[in-house]
Order: C-alpha cells, then sequence, then structure tokens
C-alpha cells in the first residue's frame, strides 16, 4: 500500500463507520476538489453506489463553472442532488467582519436545510490541513440541536472507535478526509481522474487554489495549467490555501467564531 | 531569540506518493513547552506558511506579550488566552527523509482524554520534560498511556535547556531518572536529547551551547524512527463491518487488520464458526479486480455460500481463528466522569462488534506515577486498572501481546467514551474447543427405558449436585460424608472426585487453562450421564469459573444443582489440607485459584453451604435435606 492507498482506505471505513451507524446521512457537495474527492471515495466504500443525497447548499453566489459542473456530474454518476437556499446576508449577525458575515449565509441554509430534512448525519469534506481550528476536528464530531461546535469540550476519539452514542436531538459532523492534505486530494484526483472544475487551472497568471462564493474568493498567483504542474506548485509554495478566502484573515478569531456557530 | 536564518534546504522537492509518511506525537507535562518545541521545528526547517510568523507575533502584540511559538498550533481563541493547549492538534512538514504528521497534544491533566485522541494515531512519540522542573506527574502518566496505547518508538526532549544554563548534570539527573521510570514499564527511549525550543538548539541544528551533548538532533531523531507497517505477517483478521445489497452482488465489507487473503480461501466466521470461500474480491473504478488483498486495506468480498452473517463477526483462516470466550481480563485506562466500577454494566465496542460488558471485578489499580498497585472497588478518571470484564454473549476477540489491533477495545458510558483496554486472557480458557461440535455426523438415540421408569425403580431422580469453592473449603469432605450418608439411606449415589478422575479419564490432560476447562467439560458430561442413568452424582471440583459450571449445568439440564461450598481465603489457607497453598504462596505452583488465578463465585447456586460458619455435620445434614426435597417425590416413594 503507498499512501494514496492509505488515506483512501482510511477514508472507506469512516464512511463505512457512519453508513452502519447513523440513521439519516447526507453529504455536503460544494463541487471544489475536496468534494469531488469526497463522493469518489464514497463511490470507493460502496462499490460505485452514493447510498445517500449529496447535498449544494447554494448561496446563489457560485462561478457558474460550478453550477454547470454540478448539473453534468449529477447527472453522470448518478446520484441523488438535494439543494438548500440561503438566507440574504442582512439577516447575518452583524458584528461579524464583512466577508465572515457572507460566508455565514452558508451556515444558516445548511441549518435550515438540515432541520427541515431531519438529516442525523453530514459528511464534510473539511481537512486539517487547511485551517489550524479545523485542525483540532473529530472525525466524528457531534453538534447540539443548535448545530454549534463545543469546541472546548470535544468527546475522545481513538482507535477507530467513533463516538456514535448520543442524546437526543445531536447530529454529527462526519469528516472522511480529515486526514488528507492539499498536494494529497490533487495526487489523488490525478491517479483516479476526477472530473474537477477549470477555475484551479492558471490562466493569465492566475489560478483558484479554494472555491468559494465570486465576490469573497481570489486567485493566486501560479503558471500551473495541469495538475502535474500544480503539485509541483504546492510542494514548493509557502503560501497558504486559503490565502484567497477574505474571510480568513479578517480578524483572528472570525474563522474560529464562524466554525463554532456550525460552518464547515 | 530569533533564529530568523531559517533552514529551507530541507524543502526542496521531495514529495512523492512513494515517500514515506509518519505520525509523531509531542506529549508531556503541562507548560513543558511542547507547543513551543513545535513551533521552532517548524521554524528552523523552513516549514512556516507565508506570514505565519508575522501573524502570530501581531498576536503577541495585542496581548501585550513577548513572542509565543505555541500560537503556532494553539488556534482557539481560549487557548491563546490561557496559554495553554486545551485540543490535540496536527501539522504537516518534512525533511528531506520523509514526511511527517506531527501532532499536539495537551499536557493539561484534565484534557487527558485529548491527550489519549492525539496519542492514539500515532507511530512515535517526543515525549518533553522541562529541565528546569524535572520529571513530573503527567510527564510519568504520558509514558505509560503511550505505551499503553501501543506507541512502541518514544525518544525525550529534556526542554528549555536554557533556563539551567544548559548544565549538563542537570541533564543526567533527568535522564536517569526518566530512563529508569520507562525501563520498569518496558519502554527503551531512541534517544534523550538536550534541547532549548526557545533558543532552537538541538532541534533543527548542533547546539553551540551544549558541545558536550554527541546525540542526534530533534530532527534526527525523528528520522532514525522506523515507519510503522501493516502487520502482514500476522493471522488474517478481517472484522465484519457491515453487508451490502446495492445490487445483485451481496458483499461483505470489512478491513483487514492483519494477515492476508486471496480468492478461493476459506472463511471461518467467528463466533458462529461458519465457514466458506471467497468468491470474489470486489473494488470500483480499478484496471482488474484484485485476487487478493493485504492488511490495512478495506475489502468487500463474495462468498459462494449465502452464510448468515452480521457485523461484528470476525472472519479468520480456519486454522488461525480468534479466540472465543465470554469473559476476559484487560488493562484499561479510564477516562469516563464517574469511576469504572465493579458491578456496571457498559457498552463494549470491540473491532466491529457493539455489546454489553459487566466488569465482574475490579483487580487491582495502578499508580502510574510510581507504578504501585493496589486493590480497589474502582477507577477513576484518568487511572488506569486492571479489570475482569463479561459479557453475555460469545465473543471473537484476540490478545493484544498477539494481536495489537484486534485485541484493544473501548467502552461507552452511557453517551460518552470512556476508557480503553487492551485484552489479555491470562487465567482464562480459550472456549472455541469446547463449544464447537466437531462430529456432524452423530444422531442421538432414544431410550426405551425413560427417567421416570428408572426415578421409580430407584425412589428418587438421578440429577447432579456439583460441589464448588476454593480448595480447602470442604468439598471433597462434605461430599464423600453426603455419599455415605445417602447410601446408608438407599439412594443411588456417587462421588466423582478431581484427582480419580485426573488418573483415567482425564490422564491426558494437564493444568493450562485449556486444559483445566476441557477437564470440567469432561467431568460435566460424564456426570449428566450417569445421572441421566439414575444416580444421584456428586461432584467435588474446584471449577473457578462460570463459564464451565454453566457448561456442565447445560449438559444436565434441569437435574443439575450448583452447590457453592463457602469457605473464605483466610479459612481455607489456615486448613491447607494438601500444603497447596504454602507451595502456591512460595510461587511453586502458577495458576492457583485464590492466589493467583481467580475464582468466580456462583451468581445463583441452588444451595450454599458455609463450612466456615457450619460444622461439617450441620453441613452435611443440610446437603442431604436439600435432596431429599428435591429428588424425592413423595407417590414414588410410597410407590415402593
Amino acid at each position: 500500500m503507498d499512501q494514496l492507498d492509505a488515506l483512501e482506505s482510511q477514508s472507506v471505513y469512516i464512511f463505512r463507520e457512519a453508513f452502519n451507524k447513523v440513521e439519516k446521512l447526507g453529504m455536503l457537495w460544494s463541487l471544489g476538489k475536496d468534494s469531488n474527492v469526497m463522493v469518489w471515495l464514497a463511490r470507493k466504500a460502496f462499490h460505485g453506489h452514493v447510498p445517500f443525497p449529496l447535498i449544494h447548499i447554494d448561496t446563489g453566489k457560485k462561478f457558474p463553472e460550478m453550477y454547470a459542473f454540478r448539473d453534468r456530474y449529477s447527472k453522470e454518476w448518478g446520484v441523488n442532488l438535494m439543494l438548500g437556499e440561503c438566507p440574504p446576508v442582512e439577516s447575518m449577525d452583524p458584528s461579524l467582519p464583512p466577508a465572515a458575515r457572507s460566508a455565514a449565509r452558508k451556515t444558516a441554509g445548511l441549518k435550515t436545510f438540515l432541520e427541515r430534512e431531519k438529516f442525523t448525519g453530514i459528511f464534510a469534506g473539511i481537512r486539517r490541513d487547511e485551517q489550524a481550528t479545523r485542525a483540532k476536528e473529530r472525525v466524528f464530531s457531534p453538534r447540539g440541536e443548535s448545530g454549534a461546535w463545543n469546541f472546548r469540550d470535544q468527546p475522545p476519539e481513538f482507535w477507530d472507535q467513533f463516538n456514535t452514542d448520543f442524546p437526543p436531538g445531536t447530529h454529527l459532523r462526519i469528516h472522511p478526509l480529515l486526514h488528507w492534505t492539499e498536494v494529497d486530494i490533487w495526487r489523488y484526483t490525478q491517479r483516479e481522474g476526477i472530473p474537477t472544475i477549470d477555475l484551479y487551472f492558471a490562466k493569465d497568471g492566475k489560478r483558484y487554489r479554494s472555491l468559494g462564493d465570486q465576490d469573497i474568493t481570489n486567485p493566486v498567483d501560479s503558471t500551473a495549467t495541469t495538475i502535474d504542474e500544480i503539485i509541483d506548485e504546492l510542494e514548493t509554495t509557502k503560501v497558504p490555501e486559503r490565502a484567497g478566502r477574505a474571510m480568513d484573515h479578517e480578524a483572528e478569531d472570525a474563522f474560529e467564531r464562524l466554525r463554532a456557530d456550525g460552518y464547515m | 531569540m530569533n533564529k530568523a536564518a531559517a533552514k529551507t534546504d530541507t524543502v526542496t522537492r521531495m514529495s512523492s506518493p512513494g515517500r514515506e509518511s509518519l505520525k509523531i506525537v509531542f506529549v508531556g507535562h503541562v507548560d513543558h513547552g511542547k507547543s513551543t518545541l513545535v513551533g521552532r521545528l517548524f521554524h528552523d526547517t523552513g516549514s512556516l506558511p507565508d506570514g505565519k510568523y508575522e501573524a502570530i507575533r501581531a498576536m503577541c502584540e495585542r496581548r501585550g506579550m513577548p513572542f509565543e511559538w505555541a500560537f503556532l498550533m494553539d488556534a482557539l481563541q481560549a487557548e491563546r488566552d490561557q496559554g495553554i493547549t486545551i485540543d490535540t492538534s496536527q501539522i504537516w512538514f518534512k525533511t528531506n527523509k520523509r514526511d511527517y504528521v506531527i501532532i499536539d497534544a495537551p499536557g493539561h491533566k484534565e484534557f487527558l482524554k485529548n491527550m489519549v485522541t492525539g496519542a492514539a494515531s500515532a507511530d512515535a512519540a517526543l515525549l518533553v520534560i522541562d529541565a528546569h522542573e524535572g520529571v513530573r506527574e503527567q510527564s510519568r502518566r504520558h509514558g505509560y498511556l503511550l505505551h499503553l496505547m501501543g506507541v512502541r518508538q518514544v525518544a525525550v526532549a529534556v526542554n528549555k535547556m536554557d533556563l539551567v544554563k544548559n548544565d549538563q548534570k542537570r541533564f543526567e539527573d533527568i535522564e536517569r531518572e526518566y530512563r529508569a521510570y520507562l525501563e520498569e514499564i518496558g519502554v527503551t527511549p531512541t534517544y534523550v536529547i538536550p534541547v532549548s525550543g526557545r533558543e532552537g538548539d538541538n532541534v533543527a541544528t548542533r547546539s553551540e551551547a551544549m558541545t558536550w551533548y554527541k546525540g542526534p538532533t530533534v530532527v534526527e531523531a525523528l528520522d532514525a524512527f522506523h515507519n510503522v507497517t501493516a502487520a502482514l505477517d500476522l493471522p488474517l483478521r478481517v472484522p465484519v463491518q457491515d453487508v451490502y445489497k446495492f445490487d445483485d452482488r451481496r458483499i461483505i465489507a470489512g478491513r483487514i487488520e492483519s494477515g492476508s487473503m486471496k480468492v478461493g480461501d476459506t472463511l471461518l466466521f467467528s463466533p458462529t464458526n461458519k465457514t466458506a470461500k471467497i468468491q470474489s474480491i470486489e473494488a470500483w473504478n480499478v484496471p482488474a479486480q484484485p485476487a487478493e488483498a493485504h492488511a490495512g486495506q478495506c475489502v468487500g468480498v463474495t462468498l459462494d455460500e449465502q452464510l448468515f452473517i452480521e457485523r461484528g463477526y470476525v472472519a479468520s483462516h480456519v486454522e488461525t481463528p480468534p479466540i472465543e470466550t465470554d469473559v476476559f481480563r484487560a488493562r484499561v485506562f479510564w477516562l469516563g466522569h464517574k469511576p469504572l466500577q465493579a458491578g456496571k454494566t457498559y457498552k463494549l465496542k470491540l473491532n466491529t462488534c457493539d455489546t454489553t460488558v459487566t466488569v465482574q471485578s475490579v483487580d487491582r489499580v495502578i499508580d502510574t506515577t510510581d507504578l504501585s498497585q493496589s486493590d480497589a472497588e474502582a477507577v477513576e478518571r484518568n487511572a488506569v486498572g486492571e479489570v475482569t470484564l463479561r459479557s453475555r454473549s460469545m465473543l471473537a476477540l484476540d490478545e493484544y501481546g498477539d494481536f495489537p489491533r484486534t485485541g484493544r477495545f473501548v467502552l461507552v458510558d452511557e453517551y460518552d467514551i470512556a476508557g480503553g483496554g487492551i485484552i489479555s486472557m491470562e487465567g482464562y480458557a480459550d472456549q472455541r474447543g469446547l463449544i464447537t461440535v466437531r462430529a456432524t455426523n452423530v444422531q442421538r438415540v432414544e431410550h426405551e427405558i425413560s427417567e421416570e421408569e428408572r426415578a421409580r425403580r430407584n425412589g428418587h431422580a438421578g440429577g447432579v449436585l456439583w460441589f464448588t469453592g476454593l480448595s480447602g473449603a470442604g468439598k471433597s469432605t462434605l461430599s464423600v460424608a453426603v455419599e455415605q450418608l445417602l447410601f446408608k439411606k438407599g439412594y443411588q449415589v456417587y462421588v466423582l472426585d478431581g484427582d480419580n478422575v485426573r488418573h483415567g479419564l482425564n490422564a491426558d490432560l494437564g493444568f493450562s487453562p485449556e486444559d483445566r476447562a476441557e477437564n470440567i467439560r469432561r467431568i460435566g458430561e460424564v456426570a449428566a450421564l450417569m445421572s441421566r442413568a439414575g444416580f444421584i452424582v456428586l461432584t467435588a471440583f474446584i471449577s473457578p469459573y462460570r463459564s464451565d459450571r454453566d457448561r456442565a449445568r447445560q449438559a444436565a439440564g434441569t437435574a443439575f444443582h450448583e452447590v457453592y461450598v463457602r469457605a473464605d481465603l483466610e479459612v481455607c489457607e489456615s486448613r491447607d489440607p494438601k500444603g497447596l497453598y504454602k507451595k502456591a504462596r512460595e510461587g511453586k505452583i502458577s495458576d492457583f485459584t485464590g492466589i493467583s488465578a481467580p475464582y468466580e463465585a456462583p451468581v445463583e447456586p441452588e444451595l450454599v453451604v458455609d463450612t466456615g460458619a457450619v460444622d461439617i455435620e450441620g453441613c452435611v445434614e443440610s446437603v442431604v435435606k436439600y435432596v431429599e426435597a428435591k429428588f424425592v417425590k413423595q407417590q414414588s416413594r410410597n410407590g415402593n
């Protein structure tokens, strides 16, 4: 087994544990590189099938390329796609910095969606290497009725014995990609031939490393036009992945506040 | 202190899918500088992302404090404000040799559950000790827990050497003390390194202030750890995770925890002991379906027969099966808010099997600071203890010493994962052989004479009086006296005695746990046969295990009567009719019940005779009265 095999195996194990233990599951599909790998790993785990719906919480402000990708592959992969909409930015906490306030719409949209559809477990494609508060996450991460993350008192998690016993009203975030890194995602995408959105490849000296809403996501300097070149770039760069995501950089604790409230 | 001259030469292009990757956890007492050491390691190997150094400086200035490396990993606001690590975190870096995941684990006692969470997935550990404070409570506890968690490679960093003026003697004192502790728990550190996280001495570069130290730097010590590979050499174990029927295939899913399998192999599923052949190993989006699979892989297989299989079963090869038992011993570390107590029931998560276990006994509690052992009724939060656990159903498991991955478990108390443990079968037998019927072409023959008819002729029913109790409790004395009296009263009665049986029927058996269990099994079967022949059979065996006696009960059915011959250990030891206790105390007999092996008292015996409180005549009388009441029907007595 090489490193990618080991990463894949761990994710498959997590998927299968969740599928056996959690009653009503769904998977967040943001259309980005990570969540496409996540869909792929689910098909690995369930031998070609995705036995739960994919959920796209649509802020309405994604790039047109992302919507085109969604419409094409939800059909090609034969998945059950569900859409959730987001409330206007004016109804978000005004004490948050502007970009974070905009990003908070997605959390609010997700909460409404989960309440309406009564999901008990949601797969989210976050990774520990993306952001320091995500590095402190559990694979099976319980959320109370409000959807909040109690990061001060997380349950222990070891030996792949995930927490599956909760008081009524709890729902779970399950993180099958938590142990992957950005370069792992690209290597796996290449090995498996997973489709990706063109925005990740450089045009006019710029490319997107991370995709979010159009108005709060910026491209980074790059000449990488293929996955090989992206991998080369990532092996030497010291620019953090989320450098182009405005809400991470507005205040020291902006991202922590978003996450505590239920942001991915 | 700011050695801004970063050693960027360690981060040239070197990542490739074929590169090794190792997970290292940093552990140690609170405030001994783990997070600082991680920060320094990243800076000095040029692994910090752009702008991170400046961001940390800004955070420190905002708080009016000197530069704090720990802010690299202490991402939560509460951690920065209180200056302690609350939860475990991970960060990536690489050296010329390989890629690393660094896991930072909190050192505060209150966050031990987070330390365990971080340490459990590590391949190796760096234990950090403050040179100024020396070895402290969590230095020892973390060392002990690492070992229990299965982390076998440990290096030690004696940090903050700058605070003790880089004093060689201070370093050597700490090294000596800590090595002695680790040695006692069976750990040999690869290196003990004098370090200053704040100054960067011996982190990525050799210290100029400690020229007396000739060993490796922290980076060199990390590179010296061995890669941990999957257990390919052990026998096959695949705990069944699920059974899928998404299409026309019925796929048994699970992860290979050890060993290898190939298409055509016969799999044995425990604990039901059914077998079937692997028809195919299924995989999606691969060039060709695999013919074999190995430890570490998650697989799906189809079988040539549609057996009933469910999550929790363990697949193995037929010749190398796991142990089957409903009782086992374990060393546990406890994280629950409420202590682990004898008599309490918990949810056991063992491989993929969830079931209920009861704590039969708390055998001892281990103080991880001085390794002393004491008797206790409970294992408190953050403590380590040895316990005996019993389940209602048969479990398939392994001993941790043989199979690290399938010989461990967690316990859940209500909604919380409250502890973890590793399994030992010391003193307990594998029950697989005892519950498996080998011959399959055997049918029972119906007798032409009914048990009723035999009972009418004898004037009493047949049955088994199963005397159990400690050695010296009076089983043999009592059974022989009861036999005499019943015989005089006209009963068909016979004593099966331990030593006599071992001269003949069981002459091939020794005293291993398996042989002892087999000894009892045969006696149970013989007693059942004799009772059906109309006899009242008295057996006098210690028979310390509940599972063995339950099997004897199954053999004889309703004719089985368990008689608990009760006397305290002190009383029995003072009697010591065969001098066995003396020998056991001298260590000349191992696994002696009551001294070095457990005695499991009956839960609901049909009769209790207390030979410590009542004299022999009184005890005989109570047994005979019991027999007259239970074995003699009034009408059949009159019929004779």
